[in-house]
């Protein structure tokens, strides 16, 4: 029965979601508008009277603004973006730490979360840590970060995923509503990257996978309406199955004991 | 048998193409990729960055720099070819490079690189062509921005008639002449940008006429629009599979 309504809730969200707005995948070099009405807005540019599309995308409209939402693609980093990155050099007055965009980032003593030993870094921030940082400027020699901040911190334990950039987005949800449905139903810490580095810490390693695999989910099925909803269905009926081999295996237990 | 009308050994009209084949996200790892053939030409292309480039003295501070790789895999011809790179592939990897990159939109990006390379898994003439395709259709699989695709052709004269996407067998197409074996066919692969048609290859094997050059470019124009909707549209494709 309650099957049975989810489906139909989930077609009326669809058809919906269709009539709104509909999106279209354009390729680039496609005109995507005519005329002076428009203006052309990011992955897109004017060409004489027509606008482009410069980039592989799901185009939208709003009101006068053309733009194309870019499907795949290396990350291109933003002042004030939220990211989690590793730490692959400690120099003498920082470290240089990957956050998976096409140049390095650094991040100077003078920005740390903490007090540092100016003698020994590796004591505040070693090869391999990873951390929650933000972006503070983007130069031509490169990214500076910062880790003054809330929120921002060195993560201890717990899984690393790593998604298409592209679809954070669609991961977070609207105002959250997606991450916080992952949180709420496997019990699991979440940190998501703009970068798309996604954190992970959860009661066990297997909460911690049922996530990732909801995750997966979301990031594979970019184009579908209500995707909230069916995560959420899909999360529920996994945990039940968590429960029930838990206790299967609680009774094999004691079964054997008892043997 | 009068050269003007020169029948082709498949049965082709002049002006047509052999089967063509395009596909995208084709491997897994790479940013972006994607397959093309022209019946028995197949390449297939994958695209890795924008990422940091080395060696730093390539480094240019302006902009990103396209970097392209094509090669023959050994078991591509008949004769196994020797693997590596060499003066052919060398030569093809700098013109697709300069065939690519009018298109790009690489501003911004400071000391990084492109890199895309070309494999060419099955060789039955034009392989460059079907590599320029697969290239093009694999940076836009990467999100690179670019201001349009680039479809690539091999037009060619065989005795007096002008003729589309030649096969290994017509390439080597020859006429007697006072009991002398002669090569009597003109090879020309060109490349075209689908917005505005502008050239971006242009290579000329063997003879012609300067009236006639200009009826091939005319032909290669009409050929590589076709091609440029087959790209596009298998570019679109690939997400919407998955859904």
């Amino acid at each position: 029965m309650t099957e049975k309504t989810s489906k139909k809730e989930e077609s009326q969200k669809e058809e919906q979601g269709n009539s709104e707005k509909e999106r279209i995948i354009v390729a680039p070099g496609e005109v995507v508008a005519e005329g002076k009405d428009f203006l052309p807005g990011d992955g897109t540019k004017r060409e004489g009277n027509e606008i482009i599309a410069l980039r592989f995308g799901l185009l939208e409209k709003n009101d006068k603004l053309v733009k194309v939402i870019p499907l795949s693609g290396a990350y291109i980093p933003r002042v004030g973006n939220t990211v989690i990155g590793e730490v692959i050099d400690v120099t003498f007055n920082g470290w240089i730490v990957d956050i998976g965009s096409p140049q390095l980032a650094f991040l100077p003593i003078t920005e740390c979360f903490k007090y540092v030993n100016k003698r020994d870094l590796t004591e505040t921030l070693d090869f391999h840590d990873i951390i929650v940082t933000k972006i503070k400027s983007v130069k031509s020699r490169g990214v500076d970060l910062t880790m003054k901040g809330r929120g921002l911190k060195d993560l201890q334990g717990g899984m690393l995923i790593r998604v298409n950039p592209t679809r954070v987005p669609r991961v977070i949800g609207r105002a959250g509503s997606m991450v916080n449905i992952i949180k709420e139903v496997t019990g699991c810490s979440i940190i998501v990257g703009q970068n798309g580095v996604i954190w992970l810490k959860g009661p066990s390693v297997d909460h911690e996978l049922l996530a990732k695999e909801a995750i997966d989910m979301v990031v594979e099925k970019p184009f579908t309406e209500g995707l909230t909803e069916k995560v959420r269905v899909f999360l529920e009926k996994r945990k039940k199955e968590l429960k029930q081999n838990v206790e299967k295996k609680e009774e094999k237990k004691d079964k054997g004991e008892e043997k | 048998m009068t050269e003007k009308t020169y029948k082709r050994a498949d049965g082709r009209d002049p002006d047509e193409t052999r089967k063509i084949e395009a596909r995208v996200g084709v491997i897994k790892n790479a940013d972006g990729s994607a397959f093309f053939s022209f019946g028995g030409s197949q390449a297939i292309a994958a695209v890795y960055g924008p990422r940091q480039l080395h060696p730093q003295h390539l480094q240019n501070p302006e902009k990103c720099l396209l970097r392209c790789n094509y090669d023959m895999l050994s078991f591509s011809v008949t004769e196994r070819k020797r693997p590596g790179p060499s003066r052919r592939s060398a030569e093809i990897s700098y013109v697709t490079t300069k065939a690519l990159e009018p298109v790009l939109q690489l501003e911004g990006l400071p000391n990084t690189v492109v890199d895309v390379y070309i494999m060419i898994l099955q060789a039955d003439a034009s392989t460059r062509c079907a590599g320029i395709n697969a290239a093009a259709m694999a940076l836009a699989n990467a999100g690179i921005p670019m201001n349009g695709l680039v479809s690539a052709v091999s037009i060619g004269k065989i005795g007096d008639t002008i003729v589309a996407d030649l096969t290994k067998e017509e390439e080597d197409f020859t006429v007697t002449k006072g009991g002398e074996e002669i090569k009597a066919v003109t090879d020309i692969p060109m490349a075209f940008t689908s917005r505005g048609n502008k050239i971006t290859l242009l290579q000329l094997d063997g003879k012609i006429k300067p009236e006639e050059l200009k009826e091939a470019i005319a032909l290669g124009k009409k050929v590589c629009k076709k091609i440029a909707e087959i790209q596009a549209e298998a570019i679109k494709k690939v997400d919407k599979d998955k859904d």
